[in-house]
């Protein structure tokens, strides 16, 4: 036997021998919490995934990350409406994060870059696709991705749907447009430009096709009665933007007079001022508050010369003199007479009151339900009451914008995959929401939001050029950088230096971390000091 | 301020790491190869400040003296909580002798070290509050006089903690321990009494004073490592809370020491010979309340509310404030 100084009887041993893991009664565990942001893009995007890569200047990486979920970054970094950004929690701290503003630049980057996305494992199925708006489109970039064959046909002369025949190129520059349908051509999609599809039941027949994704959008200009001496001076909003595309530019003379107060309004209002229209005025029955246009966009057609008649309704056309009254809003918002009328001059009146869905072709379509405000009924996986056959965008009910179509496209695709495979397609059910309380916001610095630039007030007065601009490479990493990773780990080592039990075991950059349970005496230093809360304590259960 | 704040977007400089930063704005703990002097299965209570306050600084000193040191220990939780007979949670070269001695033995070692030509070895001496401020103070007093080359460690966490709580000279105003009851007109701990160490230390005129928190890790590091360039005596003085004494949550550990830190109770600052030469600016001013209010041992001046005792504490906060000009410097 060893021999051991005086009064010893025991071996030199080490603390690790004594696991306080027994003490605990909560344990941390790391949790992957749903964003804010991502929860409330309609297209999915697992935003702070990709901000995440384009924090470290990984821009492929993050554009990869959108594209599994949208096929449209550079797009929907201009015209989708981003509430995202609504949600997102840096809002509550100082701003949001320029989410739609990083988009776009990864999106316009991968353009130049020339960045593709490949088709995956041919099925051997096959699919029609109705509508080659954002929709039919997005539809027709998944099921490629999952390996189906996809034809689109497609009405109108060139891809794009609304996103070329509604949206200006002051908002949307058509490159920029035509440069992501074609990443889409190029996955082996193929488009049939001016086909309307007349007979469905007869076209998939014909095609050999094993199901459908109808994306029609909806086009038909709703009418409002103004009783008119000389009809030929009113025209609508679609009929009008819509001939933007072609050559001959749609006479307008030099007072124009749109009614409405949605976006489309806005956009034509903005389109007739680009036009020359010395006077543009909009005329609207309810007040500004009450718009359902994006205030951003009302503000922007002020800045630009619109002029306003809130509170207005036109009661009758008379060649070139409009009689409109004052109106007054009652307790519940809604607009009243006031009987006060007055009389304006007018070369062109613009409705933009909102459009219907042209179900035409579709009423003998055997099980579809169309209901009374012409839109078609879906179930949960998008699907219609005509087996195989599924509808999205537009057409159905639900908000329209180009985002919640994208999103549409996507989530059809994935049900539609499963049905061509005799499977059933589950979304994983999404984790509990990061919300800001869940946030340690002493950690994070003060960091002001990167701006994009505005094209000076002049040229976009006189010309359809971009109105706003791109941030560059440097301020985009910037504004990425702004992002604070809710509820998701961002490896700051922060829990892994405040445990006073050294219970957090780094596993390396890119490896996150674990906790070594034989130590943590569950105290949640850990989890109250992480700042992105992506550590919870649960009860320990033995 | 001891270090430079990197301003980069997200969280610059504030967490423990930052994968965004060059590894040289990275804090010592946010290494894979930490020492972890203070190793895992130590018998500390949850949430223990003074055990993660003591690892942030003994890794601190190991990295900048190339794992040449050895630490002297005095009676208290830090010694009791790491080394029940046999085992020991140290990793590095620890001694421990008596509550009241540690500056003496630490004078000794530092004596013996260069008696056999060890420059390169250095000492670290450590304690509570009570064995620095308290027992061991003629001793530490002596040891900054003569000027011995160790750096003293003292873990404040305001009370005599290892055998249950009891007052101590750098226990606040008002605060409950077991021999300041919360009873009578003026409970808790008298106004008016105790001592500020940290300004007893400069008014010896030593090489180096500093103050640091458990809640800015990357300022404790920078003073960690300024200390070691220095040779001669030297002083830190590092808040700790103590969850079981303070009666506060142990998840609160880092979140009270901030609150300190924010309202201006616990001012960080450096000393070279004996004048103050920076403090570290607040970041964001808080008021005392929510420091006190996270801590059951002021729950006598919320119930009922004890406006005066809070005014007190308060314009004591407002002096440190004044004196070291704590304010957030405005960009
Ligand atoms: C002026 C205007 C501005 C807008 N601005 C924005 C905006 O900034 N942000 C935003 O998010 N949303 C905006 N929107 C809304 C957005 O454009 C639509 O919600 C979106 O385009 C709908 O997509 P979709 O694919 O369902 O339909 P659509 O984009 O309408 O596409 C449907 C396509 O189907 C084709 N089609 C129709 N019938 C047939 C048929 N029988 N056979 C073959 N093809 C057919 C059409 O030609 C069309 O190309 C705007 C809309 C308008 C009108
Ligand atoms: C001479 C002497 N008196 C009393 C004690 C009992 N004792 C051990 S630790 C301690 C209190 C330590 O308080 P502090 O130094 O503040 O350290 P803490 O436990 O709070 O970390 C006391 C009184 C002792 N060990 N030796
Ligand atoms: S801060 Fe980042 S993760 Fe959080 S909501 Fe905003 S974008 Fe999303
Ligand atoms: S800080 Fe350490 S001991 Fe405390 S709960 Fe987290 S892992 Fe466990
Ligand atoms: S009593 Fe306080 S100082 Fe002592 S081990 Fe517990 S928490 Fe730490
Ligand atoms: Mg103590």
């Amino acid at each position: 036997m060893e021999r051991k100084p005086f009064a010893i009887t025991l071996n030199p041993a080490s603390s690790l021998a004594n696991h306080t893991g027994n003490w605990r009664t909560m344990r941390p565990v790391y949790v992957d919490h749903l964003p804010p942001c991502n929860q409330g893009c309609p297209a999915g995007e697992n935003i702070q995934g990709w901000l995440y890569e384009a924090e470290e200047g990984k821009y492929e990486q993050a554009w990869r990350k959108i594209m599994e979920e949208n096929p449209f970054p550079a797009i929907h970094g201009r015209v989708c409406y981003h509430p995202c950004e609504t949600a997102c929690n840096r809002g509550q701290l100082d701003e949001p994060v320029s989410i739609h503003a990083v988009e776009r630049f990864l999106g316009d980057y991968a353009i130049e870059q020339g960045w593709q996305v490949k088709a995956g494992v041919e099925t051997g199925k096959r699919v029609l696709v109705v509508g080659a708006g954002p929709s039919g489109l997005s539809a027709a970039y998944h099921l490629a991705r999952l390996g189906h064959a996809v034809t689109i046909i497609e009405a109108g002369p060139k891809p794009g749907g609304m996103m070329r025949f509604g949206i200006p190129q002051y908002r949307l520059p058509r490159n920029v447009l035509d440069a992501e349908i074609a990443r889409i051509v190029a996955m082996g999609v193929s488009i049939h430009l001016n086909q309307k599809v007349e007979n469905l039941e007869k076209t998939i027949k014909e095609g050999g096709f094993d199901a459908v994704f109808l994306a029609i959008g909806a086009h038909l200009s709703k009418r409002v009665n103004i009783p008119g001496r000389d009809a030929g001076r009113m025209i609508d909003a679609l009929g009008f933007l819509k001939g933007m595309d072609g050559r001959a530019v749609p006479k307008i003379g030099r007072r124009v007079v749109v009614y409405g107060g949605g976006d489309t309004a806005i956009d034509a209002a903005r389109t007739a001022k680009r036009l020359g229209a010395e006077e543009t005025i909009l005329i609207y029955r309810r007040d500004r508050g009450h718009m359902p246009a994006h205030d951003f966009e009302v503000e922007e057609a002020l800045e630009e010369g619109v002029l306003t008649r809130w509170l207005h309704t036109i009661r009758q056309v008379d060649n070139t003199t409009l009689t409109v009254e004052e109106m007054t809003l009652d307790e519940q918002g809604r607009p009243q007479p006031t009987g006060r009328i007055e009389t304006l001059e007018a070369d062109t009146v613009i409705l933009a009151v909102g459009q219907d869905v042209d179900t035409g072709f579709l009423e003998d379509v055997p099980g579809l339900d169309i209901s009374s405000d012409g839109v078609i009924q879906v179930d949960a996986s998008m699907m219609t009451g005509r087996a195989g056959v599924f509808a999205g965008g537009d057409m159905v009910p639900a908000e329209r914008t180009v985002t919640v179509a994208t999103g549409h496209g996507k989530k059809a695709a994935r049900h539609i995959d499963a049905y061509l495979r005799g499977s059933e397609y589950r979304k994983p059910s999404p984790n509990t929401v990061a919300a800001y309380d869940r946030l340690n916001t002493w950690y994070y610095t003060d960091a002001d939001k990167n701006r994009q630039p505005y094209l000076d007030l002049a040229r976009r007065r006189a010309s359809f050029e971009e109105v706003v601009g791109g941030l560059d490479s440097d301020t985009a990493l910037l504004e990425a950088r702004r992002c604070l990773s809710c509820g998701n780990c961002f490896e700051c080592d922060t829990c892994y230096g405040v445990c006073p039990d050294n219970a957090i075991i780094k596993l390396g950059p890119g490896q996150r971390y674990e906790v070594n349970y034989d130590y943590c005496k569950g105290c949640g230093v850990c989890a109250e000091e992480c700042p992105c809360g992506a550590i919870d304590m649960v009860k320990e259960v033995r | 301020m001891s270090y430079q704040r990197v301003k980069f977007y997200q969280t610059g400089t504030f967490t423990i790491g930052n994968r965004l930063l060059d590894e040289s704005n990275r804090t010592v703990q946010a290494g894979m190869d930490r020492t972890n002097s203070l190793n895992s299965g130590h018998r500390a209570c949850q949430g223990c400040g003074e055990a993660l306050g003591a690892r942030y600084a003994l890794d601190a000193v190991m990295r900048a003296t190339h794992q040449q040191m050895v630490a002297v220990n005095a009676t208290g939780c830090l010694e009791v909580f790491s080394s029940p007979y046999p085992e020991s949670a140290w990793q590095i070269p620890w001694l421990h002798s008596l509550f009241g001695n540690a500056p003496a033995v630490a004078s000794g070692v530092a004596a013996a070290l260069r008696a056999k030509g060890r420059k390169d070895v250095r000492v670290i001496a450590q304690g509570g509050d009570g064995a620095t401020v308290d027992i061991g103070f003629g001793c530490l007093s002596g040891m900054f006089e003569r000027n011995d080359d160790v750096l003293y460690v003292c873990y404040d966490n305001e009370a005599y903690m290892n055998t249950g709580v009891q007052r101590s000279g750098s226990t606040p105003p008002r605060a409950w321990t077991n021999t300041t009851q919360a009873v009578g007109a003026h409970p808790g701990n008298p106004m008016g009494i105790g001592k500020n160490l940290p300004r007893i230390a400069m008014a010896h005129g030593i090489p180096y004073v500093a103050t640091a928190s458990v809640a800015d890790l990357h300022d404790l590091e920078a003073k960690v490592t300024k200390a070691m360039k220095f040779r001669g005596a030297r002083y830190i003085h590092i808040h700790v809370p103590c969850p079981l004494g303070w009666k506060s949550d142990p998840a609160h550990t880092i979140k009270v020491a901030r609150l300190a830190v924010e309202c201006g109770l616990f001012p960080l600052i450096e000393a070279e010979g004996g004048e103050v030469t920076d403090r570290t600016p607040i970041r964001e001013k808080v008021p005392v309340e929510p420091y006190l209010e996270l801590q059951g041992r002021f729950k006598h001046l919320f119930h009922p509310r004890d406006a005066r005792a809070l005014e007190t504490i308060q314009a004591i906060a407002d002096a440190n404030i004044h004196r070291y000009q704590l304010l957030p410097v405005k960009a």
